[in-house]
């Protein structure tokens, strides 16, 4: 018999393979190489007291401000009132379709709720501004064309699938033998629901939370087309804010002259909202992993 | 006791082949009151019935056990006493069953106080993920028995023979008991809403001998206050622990597995001098 | 127990615990309500805006400052030419990373357990910060390509990369070992098993994935604005060229103050609903068609 080595093509596919696995690294290198060069860049000639500490957002005015609290409060204030919606909500869409529908109900409602989720962003945007706020409007609340109110709104409305899903599947991990041992002492739906499902599934339910909340945090459109465009250190969901997301589109897609400050804010806003997400998505991912250990 | 179990030991074969009517009321005792009376109860999941025509009674202050070779409807049959099954959507229940001479699945009756009435143990131990003391608590808190919360739960574990091993880590969380321990606390759970009949589905199948003892130990203890129904594949445990014993077989004959009471009464008649043929063959262990 | 008093307790209701049984249910079904009823009152207003203006000019004509004349031509065109750019590329990266996570790679070592991490966390990763990275390395910076169509499609791809990689990843689990093993015990090389077997048993989950994946890329805006989607295209866009798609064409309409460009936009915002809606019909059929059941 010949004796055979090992054969080099299969180390070959394998390498290319790897190649493209590669990629994905490359990509996260990518993003953090382009953020940290022109942010450094950026605060050499910016202070980070000025940027983390005062309150006035100006970088293309002159004398240009650098205080980026504005576009942070605008995007925690969106944040808050989304969330306001989409916690409540999805979480009873979750319940609901864990506990109280039937297999068949669960089926259709189920995808039903993730074409909320598929709606481009942008449409979201343009129901905001074009539906939402004339309806405030209607309704006598004092609100002008751009307000952080109906912008919110509409993102936590697109934000309930995210936590409705991910909620559902920690409370279906649950196991049956805890609600029968809840049933035969007397429980109704509502007591085993709230007393001992929700409890049990509490680490993939907060893991949605956070999850819904870091992409509230990302969300452009929609708050591009109807929170406003000029920064505005506010609580109040009434007026107009700027997030931190829509000013990069605003400076980005505009004329700022590459290399200037003034251009390098995209990236020092850009690097302050990356580390954000990434530390929320961070939780969420261990949380996730948490609950998958005890149930399955 | 021994009796019972020397027969069961030697196998003594019985004779009559008799009808296969289950007897009620034993002969000889004092009148017990009837706390259940099952009359003609038949549970379909989706079409087949799983069990069928059952009828009989179970006495106040006993223990009744239901044994029989697996699949033939013994744990569908006990989760009929406190509408379990209402849980499965599939299920559905014809006949009645009677509790006190009420009908369980009445118009107006409500399946949540029929549990706190008709308690239940399961067979592999399901301890909430809480602390020992808020798995007692669990159940008066539900039901709004907010006073006196402490003495409760220190009484249920007593009445559980297990106060002592666990009066120093109430807080601890229950999952750290051992299975045994968890079972009893189970037990202790249930008798926390002050219920009146307790069932339980094999309750020592997932313990080691020495829980088992323990577990058995108790079901006499709380016969004096409770009424208890077990279900249970061990036909010695049956021997030891029950005073009446009813034994289920299935039926084929119809074309799916269906479960039948065979023959119900008094224990020491079903293990040394059975009236049907398939009991005997049951509990002489040549099938099942 | 008497027998009255068993009547009782079986059917005292529990007042308190009723009302607040049917208050907790009714919020449950408005958690639902709230959105279904956005999601139709959306519909509704975009179709009655929208339906009118669905016409020739909208499909044939380039955009225009008069809103009478202006047509989204150059943005569906983008947006189609964008869809092939991600699908020829992100397809062979996907779908070879699944593989190589899944048939080739060692799950104990460090960095076969980074690169599944850290696929996770790109999945997470904001649109705009993809949009950034866009900017910084391809348009400008070593790559270099500039404002262009390319650009664009570069940057999608590596935006839905993570998910055809989780989706890919999904179908070749769901691939049953003894097919591979099978393919194994008759001397057949690790890639050969692959390539006959284990990949075409999971192509109709790949593809279900993949084009779930492509219909996300469609609708993603924020990108694209900072690669220069957002410049005035009045021709058919080519590779190496200027360029824009159907959600900038939106994104733009809209914010226009006049009347007219919002209606434009809601015409424009149906076509791209009706493309997403096909696309991911075709994906569910996929699915239901070429389902096996192991």
């Amino acid at each position: 018999m010949r004796a055979t080595g090992r054969r080099w093509s299969e180390d070959v596919v394998k390498g290319v393979l790897a190649l493209f696995a590669l990629v994905s690294v490359a990509t996260t290198v990518a993003i953090v190489v382009a953020l940290l060069l022109p942010a450094v860049d950026f605060f050499s000639q910016v202070s980070l007291r000025e940027f983390f500490t005062t309150t006035d957002w100006a970088p293309l005015f002159s004398p240009a401000r650098f205080g980026v609290l504005p576009l942070v409060a605008g995007t925690l204030l969106i944040t808050v009132v989304a969330c306001l919606v989409a916690i409540p909500f999805g979480l009873g869409a979750a319940i609901y379709l864990s506990e109280y529908a039937r297999p068949r109900t669960r089926r259709i409602l189920k995808p039903a709720l993730e074409v909320l989720a598929g709606i481009p962003t942008v449409v979201y945007g343009y129901f905001a501004l074009t539906f939402v706020t004339p309806q405030l409007q209607a309704l006598g609340v004092p609100v002008g064309i751009f307000n952080a109110l109906a912008a919110a709104l509409v993102m936590g409305i697109m934000i309930i699938p995210t936590i409705a899903s991910l909620s559902e599947d920690a409370m279906t991990a649950v196991p049956q033998a805890l609600r029968d041992g809840a049933y035969g002492l007397g429980s109704n739906k509502l007591q085993v629901s709230l007393r001992i499902v929700v409890p049990a599934a509490v680490s993939g339910i907060i893991a949605s939370f956070v999850l819904g909340i870091s992409r509230a945090v990302g969300e452009t459109m929609i708050v591009l087309l109807a929170a406003g465009g000029m920064p505005n250190l506010t609580f109040n969901p009434l007026e107009q804010v700027q997030t931190m997301t829509a000013f990069i589109a605003a400076v980005g897609a505009g004329d700022a002259p590459h290399g200037t400050v003034a251009y390098n804010t995209i990236f020092a806003v850009g690097l302050t909202l990356f580390v954000m997400t990434f530390a929320m998505n961070l939780v969420s991912i261990r949380l996730v992993r948490k609950y998958r250990e005890i149930y399955e | 006791m021994s009796d019972m179990e020397s027969s069961v030991a030697e196998k003594m074969p019985t004779v009559s082949v008799g009808e296969t009517v289950a007897r009620r009321d034993a002969s000889g005792d004092r009148p017990r009151q009837t706390v259940f009376d099952v009359r003609d109860l038949t549970v379909r999941y989706g079409g087949n019935p799983a069990l069928a025509g059952v009828s009989l009674e179970i006495h106040e202050n006993a223990v009744t056990a239901f044994i029989g070779p697996s699949g033939c409807g013994k744990s569908t049959f006990i989760r009929c006493f406190n509408r379990m099954n209402d849980l499965i959507p599939s299920a559905t229940v014809e006949g009645e069953v009677l509790y006190r001479g009420e009908d369980l699945y009445g118009k107006d009756v409500d399946p949540v106080n029929v549990r706190q009435l008709i308690g239940m143990v399961f067979q592999k131990p399901n301890p909430f993920p809480k602390s020992i003391y808020d798995n007692v608590a669990f159940g008066p808190r539900v039901l709004g028995w907010k006073q006196e919360l402490d003495e409760r739960v220190e009484q249920s574990l007593r009445q559980a023979a297990l106060w002592d091993e666990v009066k120093d880590r109430l807080r601890d969380s229950a999952l750290s008991l051992s299975g045994g321990q968890q079972q009893r606390l189970c037990i202790a759970r249930a008798l926390a809403v002050e219920p009146e009949v307790i069932l339980m589905d094999e309750p020592a199948s997932a313990l080691d001998p020495i829980s088992t003892t323990r577990i058995e130990d108790l079901m006499h203890e709380l016969k004096r206050d409770y009424t208890i129904v077990i279900v249970t594949h061990n036909m010695q445990q049956a021997a030891r622990v029950a005073d009446m014993t009813a034994f289920f077989s299935v039926d084929v004959s119809s074309g799916g597995r269906t479960g039948i009471l065979v023959e119900y009464d008094e224990t020491q008649k079903i293990f040394t001098k059975p009236s049907d043929q398939r009991t005997e063959d049951y509990v002489t262990g040549r099938f099942g | 127990m008497s027998t009255l008093a068993t009547s009782t307790a079986l059917r005292q209701p529990r007042k308190r615990s009723r009302v607040l049984g049917w208050a907790f249910l009714a919020y449950l079904l408005l958690s639902l309500a709230v959105g279904f009823t956005t999601l139709g009152a959306l519909l509704v207003d975009v179709l009655q805006r929208g339906l009118p203006f669905l016409d020739r000019i909208l499909i044939f004509e380039v955009p225009s400052v008069d809103p009478n004349i202006a047509g989204a031509r150059p943005a569906i065109l983008g947006t189609i030419y964008l869809m092939g750019i991600v699908f020829a590329l992100s397809v062979p990266l996907g779908v070879g990373t699944a593989l190589y996570l899944e048939e080739y790679a060692n799950r104990d070592r460090w960095y076969n357990r980074l690169l599944e991490v850290n696929i996770q966390n790109l999945a997470a990763v904001p649109s705009i910060i993809y949009g950034i990275l866009g900017l910084a390395f391809i348009v400008r910076g070593p790559i270099g390509l500039g404002f262009v169509l390319l650009s664009g499609g570069l940057i999608l791809t590596l935006l839905v990369l993570p998910v055809v990689i989780i989706a890919a990843r999904e179908a070749i689990r769901a691939v049953p070992s003894s097919i591979r093993e099978g393919g194994l015990a008759l001397g057949a090389t690790q890639w050969q098993v692959i390539w006959r077997s284990v990949l075409p048993a999971a192509l109709p989950g790949m593809a279900t994935g993949t084009i779930l994946a492509l219909s996300r890329a469609i609708g993603e805006t924020a990108p694209l604005l900072l690669i220069g989607g957002l410049t005035y295209v009045a021709f058919n866009p080519t590779l190496l060229g200027p360029f824009t798609a159907l959600p900038i064409q939106i994104y733009n309409w809209t914010a226009q103050p006049q009347e007219q460009f919002r209606l434009l936009a809601a015409g424009a915002i149906i076509l791209l609903l009706a493309l997403l809606l096909t696309m991911n019909a075709l994906a569910i059929w996929l699915r239901n068609r070429y389902q096996k059941r192991w």
